[in-house]
């Protein structure tokens, strides 16, 4: 549905993207992860036909973004960072007009309309002006804006920015409900909407693509494989030369436990190998007593991080 | 067509909720009824004291009351837009830009120049709105007058107030497509608007420049028009000046695609 090839935009001497290639298969919810100034903003209104592209392409429904830009934008639905409304417009109002200047046949605008308002729960407040609206309503006024032509392609800019917990939530549940029929592109600085809302994601960094992958699988595999936490009571200099005897092992860090004067260690091991039970038969063989072995999956927290701190950052940080 | 129209009719929406118009609209009648008022009792009684003095002198005195009038009228009509029009476009585009909104309709399958097209016949919709009423107190007068002064009159001054209108609120269409401002919009479109109307007071000899500066004045070719003369040359610079300018306001508004937004 969406075909992103080599696409390059630089402001003067700053590239904000920087040749990010990119698939998205009909139907699918793909979430664009980055912190902020990484190039979200700017690929999004790339595709949208906002702004052109320095190098590159970009195929939206099979149509270039830029050469056939009147095409994709029929096809799109776009919410901006700052949901584009008119303050005093009434809610039913607003999304009219969306609809009149995205296309929508008379016959079947007002219906459009209803339905827009109907999926974000804005039924109650169709006649209410948008200025008297809280932060959280006028989000949903800007997503019934991008969803009023039923297009093929939904592109969400930080959908869930400036709401509480339980807008949160509805939003999220609201564009997993989208999904299947629309294509959905969303980006994101918050790590649990990912793996809560998306197929896949690509996470960008300084206009780069850093990785692109499913949630699950990001979070299980990532380079460096698996830690195991190991809680022993043990002299520490003997434990680090055990563990490191066992086969698999990458890495070993540890650490005392103020409280007990247990030593704590993480043991890295290599992709696919699993050493618990080796790990295990070591300490007993040492007649260490064993308080505590488990695998710790990294956390999405870990990964972005890892994949988005410089590697200067990275190297000082394992130093210490 | 349907996309310049949906345009048009937020546009028109928008006008008739803000406060703006309503305040541009409500001045410009208090002002100009207050001065048809003036004009019309002041034209009267200078034509009752020529009455007078062609008696005393025997000299029979023809005088144009109504043509006075409607001169003067016209006069202060050109004076007043020339201070509410750089309210009614200063939002134009810089509110737009401002809000964010303009991503949207950059976004939708619209172009360029049916936003520029349907907000700037919006703007002059607007305009006409606002110079409607001041129409009947002109027809009040022309009913009462013996004889009735020939009604091209008439149409030939609202004629030329709306194509000096129309100049003036492309061009300030124009400066607001350049700032966010709305503020700044307005002062810049009011001093755009100052330059042109002196434009022709500097020049001291005939011919060459100063014919130039003279063709290229907004408020010269209105004078005509004033006096019930409509001349295709003053037709020619109200349309082509209302032509460059919403050329150039889609220019701009295109350009800001390529600028850093």
């Amino acid at each position: 549905m969406i075909e992103v090839q080599d696409l390059t935009k630089a402001y003067g001497a700053v590239t904000a993207v920087d040749h990010v290639s990119f698939t998205v298969n009909k139907g699918e919810i793909l979430g664009f992860l980055g912190p902020n100034g990484a190039g979200k903003t700017t690929t999004m209104r790339i595709l949208t036909g906002y702004m052109p592209a320095t190098s590159g392409t970009a195929k939206i429904a099979g149509f270039d973004v830029f050469g056939d830009s009147m095409e994709v934008r029929r096809h799109i639905g776009y919410l901006p960072e700052t949901p584009p409304v008119y303050p005093d417009m009434a809610v039913e109002d607003y999304l009219d007009f969306v609809a009149r200047i995205k296309n929508v046949p008379s016959d079947k605008r007002a219906a459009r309309v209803t339905e827009a308002m109907r999926k974000t729960n804005l039924e109650d407040r169709r006649a209410q002006l948008i200025k008297r609206l809280s932060r959280g309503y006028k989000q949903r006024v800007g997503i019934a804006q991008a969803l009023v032509h039923d297009p093929d392609v939904i592109i969400l800019d930080e959908p869930t920015v400036g709401l509480d917990p339980k807008q949160i939530i509805e939003v999220r549940n609201l564009i997993k409900g989208l999904a299947g029929d629309h294509t959905i592109i969303l980006s994101t600085h918050i790590l649990p909407e990912v793996s809560m809302t998306c197929d896949r994601v690509v996470i960008i960094n300084k206009g780069k693509i850093a990785a692109v992958d499913t949630p699950q699988n990001l979070t299980s595999q990532l380079k460096g494989g698996q830690k195991i936490r190991v809680e022993v009571q043990a002299p520490e200099k003997a434990l680090r030369d055990a563990l490191l005897q066992v086969s698999g092992t990458t890495r070993v860090d540890s650490e005392q436990l103020p409280a007990d004067g247990h030593l704590v260690a993480i043991v890295e091991t290599a992709q696919g190998a699993d050493i618990r039970s080796a790990i295990a038969a070591k300490i007993v063989q040492n007649g260490w007593p064993l308080f505590e072995l488990r695998g710790v999956s990294l956390s999405l927290e870990e990964i972005f991080l890892e994949l988005t701190t410089d590697d200067a950052a990275h190297a000082q940080a394992s130093a210490n | 067509m349907r996309n310049l129209y949906a345009i048009y009719r937020k546009e028109m929406r928008h006008y008739f909720v803000s406060p703006v118009a309503y305040v541009c609209i409500g001045l410009f009648l208090l002002i100009s009824a207050f001065f048809f008022n003036f004009f019309l009792s002041a034209v009267i009684q200078q034509s009752f004291q020529m009455e007078m003095q062609s008696m005393q002198f025997g000299m029979p005195q023809q005088f144009d009351v109504p043509g006075q009038v409607m001169r003067a009228f016209l006069g202060l009509l050109s004076t007043l837009i020339l201070f509410i029009t750089p309210f009614l476009t200063m939002g134009v585009f810089a509110e737009e830009r401002k809000r964010g909104t303009m991503e949207l309709l950059m976004t939708s399958p619209i172009s360029e120049i049916q936003v520029v097209l349907g907000k700037f016949l919006a703007s002059l919709s607007l305009f006409a709105v606002m110079l409607l009423p001041t129409a009947s107190y002109v027809v009040y007068m022309y009913l009462h007058s013996d004889p009735i002064p020939p009604w091209r009159m008439l149409l030939a001054g609202y004629a030329g107030i709306l194509l000096l209108g129309g100049s003036l609120l492309a061009l300030g269409t124009f400066i607001s497509s350049l700032t966010e401002n709305q503020l700044i919009a307005a002062v810049l479109t009011f001093v755009a608007f100052l330059f042109l109307w002196v434009l022709d007071l500097g020049h001291t000899s005939e011919g060459g420049l100063g014919s130039v500066l003279q063709y290229l004045s907004a408020s010269r070719h209105y004078d005509d028009f004033a006096r019930g003369i409509i001349d295709t040359s003053g037709l020619i610079y109200y349309f082509s000046f209302m032509v460059l300018f919403v050329f150039l306001t889609v220019r701009s508004i295109d350009s800001m695609r390529w600028r850093r937004a």
